[in-house]
């Protein structure tokens, strides 16, 4: 039996951070309980409904299936830090404007997803917009506001870059 | 609307032109700076975008204990002992407490209202005491310094039971053979009501053909996003109970929580902040949330349970645990002769508290047959106890039951006769010129628009063409079919709903408008915001009939505290109910503010009016004063104003619909969709709906909360199903082999609407939250059942409709 607590270090949301968490503890409950970052939230715990979706190392991942411990030396980002830089403010307002959430538990998770395809470039299909974001559960919606939210978005941007690269 | 004002607003507005923002064509409703029929968008999304909601799972607060319970593996088993010893001393646990222990806090429930006639269950516990009667019931509570403690604890509690045999099946719950599972009680049926309308025997010999064929629903659950949740702080220095819980009916909580913990009901204050869905599954008190408050109350500090995922599953109501005999009969012309219906369903060992679990059954026996004038009807449905996890109301109540038997059968009597279904439909759809109309079971139409609604959804399908491509496709092997269902919705309850039977649920709801300082208006509300956009409708009506831009409305709800007393958001009410009042507030402060400005300017309150928060003259609207200049004469400066002269800045108006015990919609779906027959999967390829809930508040968000509904009921029909062994095991309550619809597999869904006010309220507006649910499940397992056909496979009437089944019928064909 290993140890029960260690010692991390990581950058979450721009901010380096020294940590002694209980081994046993997910990224998930050490954002919200340790660090109250709320923003991302806790939906199964087993992984399907992506509720918990964070950035790490600039990849998305499920917060409630990564112990706090593996990510030491990691960078995390969550809602929190990316709404602060702006780096979704055009997805944010196209979620807004499209009424692309309800409830709005399962937005910053969808946000992240949609912005790690969105990130790609190009405008996807709508096809493979519902596709990519198949991991994360919204029993409000529907999908079909999202998927307008996340495609309207991606034409923008694609307008915005085709109008830069004129 | 003026040019001037949509300047004002700038870029607001502008970014609005990603949905219909027309203004209503109502003249009573047609207010210059009207935002009725306005797609506003809701004032709450960008923080909720930012990650800074606050729901009750991010509430902490000093002190605060977590509770975890230990649950009875066993769907029926007597509990011999519990043994706490080492779960006390266990790191961390503040107290482990058992059912009899709790019972000094809190006293049981009965789950029974009057008005369902002869109704009965059994006293429920907050935590079992002797007995665990379904798999998932508590029997032991842990209360630590944080959850993972708590859960740590659990597993150390040791419970000895004796398992007893467990009623299951509601085919057999009545047998008398089979074990009654509250003895007192003396049987096992909960409820039982029976309908007999015109002459059915008669009806159903005359007819040309009789269709008879057995509905069988999967029982499934709301999977709200968020899982309940609740705080409890109990102060004694206060001798004060505050609950921060995801409820829709903060009022009706608050007076269970001081009724079963012996207090008054000004000592318990219910918060609602963001709740992470809840679609009728938080309308009800649950047995944990009931330990947590008295939990909270024994240890005097605050005490925190959140369900987690497992937890939901088999504690959260179920649904829809129907199964349905019924007969259509028909003559050669289409004319349907008569409707019957054999209702059973099983609703777990206790019904649920404080609005029974006899109320689906209820509903389905009201609204089948309710869009068609049949007059002979016969309906029995028996609700009956078994040891499974409790069945209640969840969104669409009775509607997707009632639907699906009605438009299946229908369906399948156009097959017989063959005549195309929306021929059929259209033979005998209570017409749109003759209201007000009455249906075979009593229920009572002030006006609907089933005839508009079917043209002009068969219309945006282009169904002649679709048919065309239909019969093309069907030539190549490619098997698509198309599914119609039109339905009716309950929304607008009165009294009739739950008062009369004795509930303390309030069919009335409150606005207070109060004017600030600066001119701004604030709304407090006793309808809650669960997503739907509750905030933004009363901010749309307020700002209307008060008469500033929206940005300048502050909406408060989900406090018992501060805000009128009312019954929540239920039943398709919010709009339709807490609208009209907070529409009648705001013109009530227009009044109060008006008397005020006449006051300052010498002017008769008569000739001015307010737009866009400034005083104006009401034929030239001339500007004469802004609001802010009235707010600051009136707070600052009152020693100005004439002698005699008070200004009320805060009004206040009620509302509860009196002509009608509901506000009927209508309204119509259609399922385009593909089966596979080497698989037996089923592709959804497009999706229609028309619906008509009267006065359209905001466009936007009532086309959200369809197309969210049909969601849902779409998940009903292909995928969503709480499977049960023979020993009452709950065998996929978990969201790997639980299916939920996710994005890839949900068709896009068109919405349009017929627009029939209700001429009970000013503004019009009847409900539109469970119309999507109510109609989906009929119109999909009817498109699956076209597609099938040409095939010779027996329709499938069993939902979840699963590729096993899909193949199961082709096989048999």
């Amino acid at each position: 039996m290993g140890e029960r607590f260690c010692d991390i270090n990581l950058r979450i949301n721009g901010e380096d951070i020294s940590a002694r968490v209980e081994a046993r503890k997910t990224l998930i409950d050490f954002l919200r309980d340790d660090f109250g970052l709320t923003g991302s939230h806790i939906g199964c715990e087993h992984g399907v409904c992506g509720a918990c979706t964070v950035l790490i190392d600039g990849a998305a991942a499920r917060g409630c299936l990564v112990l706090a411990v593996q990510c030491d030396g990691a960078k995390v980002d969550t809602i929190e830090g990316l709404s602060d830089s702006g780096v979704l403010i055009d997805l944010q307002d196209a979620f807004i404007r499209r009424n692309a959430l309800q409830c709005g538990f399962c937005t910053p998770g969808m946000l992240i997803t949609a912005q790690e395809l969105l990130s790609r470039g190009g405008v996807p299909s709508r096809e493979r917009i519902r596709d990519h974001i198949s991991g994360n559960y919204c029993r409000c919606t529907g999908y079909h506001a999202i998927v307008d939210a996340i495609e309207l978005t991606a034409k923008a941007r694609e307008s915005t870059r085709a109008g830069r690269d004129a | 609307m003026d040019s001037g004002l949509l300047a004002s607003l700038g870029p607001v507005m502008t970014a609005m032109k990603l949905s219909p923002d027309q203004p209503s064509p109502l003249s009573a409703l047609d207010r210059p700076n009207s935002y009725i029929g306005r797609s506003v968008p809701r004032p709450n999304l960008a923080r909720l975008t930012q990650g800074r909601g606050q729901y009750v799972s991010d509430v902490v607060l000093p002190r605060m204990a977590h509770v975890a319970f230990v649950r009875s593996p066993h769907a029926h088993a007597r509990i011999k002992t519990i043994d706490t010893a080492q779960a006390k001393n266990a790191p961390g646990v503040i107290a482990v407490v058992t059912g009899a222990e709790l019972t000094k806090v809190i006293t049981p429930w009965v789950g029974v209202l009057t008005h369902l006639k002869g109704i009965k269950s059994a006293p429920q516990h907050a935590i079992a005491v002797d007995r665990a009667c379904w798999q998932g019931e508590a029997v032991c509570a842990v209360v630590a310094r944080t959850r993972a403690q708590a859960e740590d604890g659990c597993a150390l509690v040791n419970v000895d039971y004796e398992v007893l045999p467990a009623v299951t099946d509601a085919e057999t719950a009545l047998d008398p053979v089979t074990p009654v599972i509250h003895p007192a009680l003396g049987d096992n049926l909960t409820f039982e009501r029976t309908l007999s309308v015109g002459d059915p025997d008669h009806a159903f010999a005359a007819a040309d053909a009789v269709v008879e064929t057995t509905f069988v629903f999967g029982r499934h659950t709301g999977v709200t996003n968020e899982s309940r949740a609740i705080v409890a702080d109990w102060n004694p220095g206060e001798q004060r109970l505050t609950v921060y819980q995801g409820t829709q009916a903060p009022h009706m909580t608050q007076n269970l929580f001081a009724k079963h913990l012996g207090l008054e009901e000004h000592q318990v204050r219910v918060l609602t902040r963001d709740v992470g869905g809840s679609f009728g599954l938080k309308v009800h008190i649950y047995a944990d949330e009931m330990a947590t408050v008295a939990l909270s109350k024994l240890l005097k500090r605050p005490v925190k349970f959140i369900a987690d995922r497992f937890e939901s599953f088999v504690t959260d109501i179920h649904a829809r645990d129907h199964r349905i005999k019924a007969k259509i009969g028909v003559n050669r012309d289409g004319t349907i002769t008569a409707f019957e219906i054999d209702d059973l369903t099983g609703i777990g060992p206790y019904s649920v508290y404080p609005r029974t679990s006899g109320i689906e059954a209820n509903q389905v026996v009201s609204l089948v047959g309710g869009s068609y004038t049949c007059p002979n009807y016969r309906a029995r449905a028996r609700v009956v106890f078994q040891n499974k996890n409790v069945m209640c109301q969840y969104r669409a109540v009775g509607h997707p039951i009632a639907t699906a038997v009605t438009e299946g059968l229908v369906e399948l009597a156009a097959t017989k006769i063959d005549m195309d279904p929306a021929e059929l439909r259209r033979r005998n759809l209570f017409a749109d010129d003759n209201y007000p109309a009455t249906s075979a079971a009593g229920l009572k139409f002030e006006k609907l628009s089933h005839h508009a609604s079917l043209d002009k959804i068969l219309a945006m399908m282009d169904y002649g063409k679709l048919r065309a491509e239909q019969a093309e496709l069907r030539a190549c092997g490619i098997h698509r079919g198309i599914g119609l269902a039109s339905f009716i919705e309950v929304t607008n309850p009165s009294a009739a709903f739950y008062g009369i039977g004795g509930a303390r649920i309030s069919s009335q709801d409150g606005a207070t408008v109060r004017l600030d300082s600066a001119g701004a208006v604030f709304v407090h509300s006793g309808v809650t915001e669960q997503g739907q956009g509750a905030e933004s409708v009363l901010a749309q009506c307020v700002a209307t009939s008060f008469g500033v831009p929206i940005e300048r409305v502050r909406v408060v709800t989900g406090d018992t505290d501060n805000t009128p007393y009312g019954g929540g958001t239920w039943a398709s009410r919010a709009a339709g109910i807490g609208g009209e009042a907070a529409w009648q507030a705001g013109k009530a402060l227009r009044q109060n503010v008006l008397a005020a400005a006449a006051s300052i300017l010498q002017a008769d309150p008569k000739a001015l009016d307010i737009r866009a928060g400034i005083i104006v003259d009401a034929d030239t609207g001339r500007e004469r004063m802004g609001l802010d200049e009235v707010a600051r004469v009136v707070y600052f400066r009152p020693d100005t104003l004439p002698p005699g002269f008070q200004a009320e800045f805060v009004a206040t108006r009620h509302y509860v619909p009196r002509q009608w015990p509901f506000a009927f919609t209508n309204g119509v779906q259609a399922s385009y969709l593909e089966v596979d027959i080497r698989t037996g999967a089923i592709k959804l390829l497009r999706h229609w709906c028309v619906e008509d809930c009267g006065t359209v508040i905001n466009p936007q968000l009532v086309d959200e909360q369809i197309r969210g509904g049909i969601v849902q009921g779409i998940g009903a029909a292909l995928f969503e199903h709480c499977l049960y062994d023979e020993a009452g095991q709950f065998l996929n309550g978990n969201l790997m082999d639980y299916l939920v619809p996710m994005a890839p597999e949900m068709p896009d869904i068109e919405i349009d609407h017929v627009v029939t006010p209700t001429a009970d309220s000013e503004l019009g507006a009847k409900g539109c939250g469970e119309a999507g649910t109510a109609g989906a499940p009929a119109a999909v397992m009817n498109a699956v059942n076209d597609a099938l056909r040409p095939l010779g496979a027996a329709p499938i009437t069993t939902m979840p409709i699963t590729p096993e089944r899909v193949l199961g019928a082709l096989l048999r064909a």
